[in-house]
């Protein structure tokens, strides 16, 4: 049922569009522009009352749908960028293109996604502080350019996994704020049903959300094999940081990648900090992207969504016909490793402070947009608006909604077991269960 | 006999009834009650000190063991401590204060490399020093575990006591935290025990902290300390400031009692205790409390002698039912102390399931279930 409302949704304002020349009705077209962009182009989700005992969550599947189709008809404007920084190659003769051009359309969806981001992480943040969410919570912030650079040129049949840090993510895969911020409080709307909590998201084709770092590189490359084996043509994705750079199985996955020539880019999103160790204390090369040794590496200056879009563009092309390559996306985090870390005690305030006046992406993305005439003062200053309501809604469902009743402890452990139940202190009687419809 | 089996079942249903009313009060409670009151599912019980090494000071279990790897690394000159983070002071504050007083060549940060610290500690230990290795939580020990089981335990077998790895100290933290969810709350002593040639010693406090790390440091076999994370703060007690040692494989029998054996190990002794008095108090049952301490080697003669003085154990830990440790000392006590005891040895454990991340409340073996086993075991 969600699945056709989705799609009707979307295809419904596609349809529109086509009918009605956007030249002309500049309102009107602002206007259906927002069955597009909210929730990140996904219609929202059914308010908690609306879901049923098998419990639905904030999940929308638009399978199919590519994020940019039938934003092409829109020509209004676009914008030959050059970009800010070039790359660097590692055993590359040509890297990406340093020249790209921005749709206005565009422009709009990636500053929408990256305040978004934002704005999901500082009311994450405010509920750690009031102890809503519990655990452990790794945020985004500094870091928006990265995810949606490189989901702006994901394909559907593209897939992406990445360690912990995956609130971002998680949104830009599907999940509406509520579907993460839910999920973060432990409630039935969250996207594992409040099962997983901060790092252990998941939606389709985004493999999570995994707490061992540097193991999802080598499950990426089982994803990319996957992917090779069906012939869909599809790239994985597998990020990791500049720590988990470290761990052995890394290389590992880097020798299988380039034996059996799998469809997969690593990305390294190398923020300088692995939690409290800064990456030349830890890594005696901290060129990540050479250290794939005869894999191709290309080096990015993370903070631009541009540079970041249009080198995975160009690696996933790579990926596909010519193998598998390295991506490092230098970066920033503004907050500490996690929630339980203020961040200062392993680098100066200055030095944070100093990155967000001169690089940070929201910022710089927002006077590109000015600059080139794509936005202006007042439409953006909407955009923030309507982020900012959509992000308070969904932390009003994530204080309130409720948990998932006791017994769905033991559900989920396997398939389903040749006994039904799960052993307890007195026999077997503890009743395995799905928490999510198969 | 027909009629005891079906008295047997009753009980055992009305049991089960009983604990899931428990649980579902306590589900209510929480619902409505503060977050503070999620917190902590024991109280800490501190021990007093008997030895008279030094002046007693009130600290916790992570100046304790900061002061016990002080001394370590003062008395032997070629000690090294390493693992992620150590260098500042550690997560947990374990190792605070030791980089600037012995220097950055013995007290360093690795990079984030569980399989290669463990390596790295292993060749230091072969070759003559002390290495003392922290893994950064328990729950990462498993890219590091084919080197412990595979190199660590086995290297004074293969080489017929050539070389071993005997001053090799690996501590990791363990257990359950309140909110620590899958990868910070595991409890992994039962995978080790299973493996000869290690010894796995887990602590209740900072005295028994400090000694056990020391006598892990002196011993001349591969140790693991897993140090309950949740009592690096919660647990304090007055520590004498000299040079002791606990004594590896020996259990201490924290309350004497008549009518049942209670076996727990790191913060669940403490949950145990409490059942002893809330047992006392409601059920008019006298427990005897046994804190393990040694996981490999165990304490076999303090646990039977128990065993069969009272004739009644329950044994509890955090880590999952099947294989957990429990299991162990169920079969060797039924095998020993068969004729002697009055009812079957009784687990109540984690359940058999990944270590929950909202459920963590009822995942835990707490008193509420613990004092439910103890009126199921004394009306058998």
């Amino acid at each position: 049922m969600f699945k056709i409302t989705a799609k009707a949704s979307v295809s419904a304002g596609i349809i529109l569009h086509n009918l009605i020349d956007p030249t002309k009705n500049a309102l009107l077209t602002r206007l259906m522009r927002r069955v597009h962009f909210t929730a990140a182009e996904l219609p929202r989700p059914l308010a908690p009352s609306a879901l049923h005992d098998r419990y639905e969550n904030g999940v929308i599947t638009v399978a199919g749908v590519h994020p940019n189709v039938g934003l092409e008809q829109e020509q209004e404007q676009t914008a030959r960028v050059r970009l800010q920084r070039g790359f660097k190659l590692h055993r590359l003769s040509e890297g990406p293109d340093t020249m790209v051009s921005l749709t206005q359309a565009e422009a709009v969806r990636y500053y929408r996604q990256m305040k978004a981001i934002r704005q999901i992480e500082a009311a994450a943040n405010r509920l750690y502080k009031e102890r809503m969410v519990r655990g452990f919570c790794h945020l985004y912030t500094g870091q928006e350019a990265c995810a949606v650079g490189m989901r702006a040129v994901m394909r559907p049949e593209d897939s992406i996994i990445s360690a912990y840090r995956v609130h971002g993510w998680a949104y830009l895969m599907g999940l509406s704020a509520q579907g993460v911020l839910a999920e973060l409080t432990g409630r039935r709307s969250g996207c594992s049903c409040g099962k997983g909590g901060s790092m252990h998201m998941y939606a389709p084709n985004f493999y999570g959300g995994n707490g061992i770092v540097g193991a999802q590189v080598s499950l990426g490359a089982g994803v990319a094999l996957a992917s090779k084996y069906r012939q869909n043509g599809g790239v994985c994705l597998a990020l990791y940081g500049d720590g988990a750079a470290n761990q052995g199985q890394v290389f590992e996955s880097f020798n299988m990648a380039a034996l059996w020539q799998l469809p997969i880019v690593f990305v390294c999103e190398n923020n300088n900090y692995g939690m409290g160790t800064s990456a030349e204390r830890a890594a005696c090369n901290t060129r990540y992207y050479t250290r794939g040794d005869v894999l191709p590496g290309i080096w990015v200056d993370g903070m631009d969504v541009l540079a970041v879009r249009s080198a995975t563009e160009y690696a996933i092309e790579f990926a596909q016909n010519r193998g598998p390559l390295l991506l490092e996306l230098c970066t920033y985090r503004y907050g500490g490793h996690s929630l339980s870390d203020p961040g200062t005690s392993y680098r100066s305030r200055e030095e944070v402070k100093e990155v967000r006046r001169k690089s940070d992406a929201i910022n710089r993305f927002r006077e590109l947009c000015l600059d080139y005439g794509l936005q202006s003062q007042e439409q953006l200053e909407e955009i923030d608006a309507e982020v900012q309501t959509e992000v308070q809604n969904a932390v009003k469902v994530a204080r309130s909604d409720e948990e998932l009743a006791p017994q769905y402890l033991w559900a989920d452990v396997y398939a389903q077991n040749i006994e039904p139940r799960l052993r307890s202190v007195y026999g077997y009687d503890l009743m395995h269960a799905r928490s999510k419809p198969t | 006999m027909f009629a005891w089996g079906v008295n047997c079942r009753n009980i055992r249903q009305h049991n089960m009834k009983v604990s899931v009313n428990l649980a579902r009060g306590l589900f209510n409670a929480l619902k409505t009650a503060p977050p503070a009151l999620a917190r902590s599912h024991f109280t800490y019980y501190p021990t007093t000190a008997t030895s008279d090494k030094g002046d007693l000071q009130k600290m916790n279990m992570f100046q304790a063991i900061n002061q016990a790897m002080d001394i370590a690394l003062d008395e032997d000159p070629s000690a090294l401590l390493f693992g992620e983070d150590v260098g500042f002071g550690g997560v947990f504050r374990c190792s605070m204060n030791l980089r600037d007083k012995y220097g950055k060549q013995r007290v360093f940060n690795t990079p984030l490399c569980e399989q290669g610290i463990a390596g790295f500690a292993i060749g230091v230990a072969n070759a003559g020093a002390t290495a003392i290795a922290e893994i950064q939580f328990a729950d990462y020990i498993f890219p590091a575990f084919d080197q412990i089981v595979n190199e660590a335990a086995k290297y004074r077998y293969r080489s017929g006591g050539m070389y071993d790895c005997g001053s090799l100290t690996i501590r990791a933290p363990c257990g359950a935290v309140g909110h620590g969810a899958l990868y910070h709350s595991q409890s992994p002593e039962a995978y080790f025990a299973h493996t000869p040639g290690l010894k796995v010693v887990i602590p209740r406090g900072p005295i028994k902290a400090k000694g056990l790390l020391l006598a892990c440091i002196k011993d001349p076999n591969p140790c693991i300390v897993f140090e309950p994370k949740t009592l690096y703060r919660a647990a304090v007690e007055q520590v004498p400031t000299g040079v002791y040692t606990s004594e590896l494989g020996k259990a201490d029998i924290l309350r004497e009692g008549n009518d049942v054996t209670l076996i727990g190990w790191g913060t669940q002794v403490h949950v145990l205790l409490e059942v002893a008095d809330l047992a006392k108090k409601e059920l008019n049952v006298d427990c005897e409390v046994i804190d393990l301490v040694s996981i490999l080697p165990w304490d076999r003669d303090t646990v039977c002698n128990s065993a069969s003085k009272t004739g009644r154990v329950v044994v509890a830990h955090e880590a999952p039912y099947t294989q957990g440790f429990g299991s162990e000392l169920a079969a060797y006590i039924q095998e020993k102390c068969f004729l002697r005891l009055e009812a079957p040895v009784k687990r109540v454990t984690g359940w058999d399931t990944p270590f929950p991340h909202v459920f963590e409340p009822f995942y835990l073996p707490d008193k509420h279930r613990c004092l439910a086993a103890v009126k199921d075991i004394v009306n058998y």
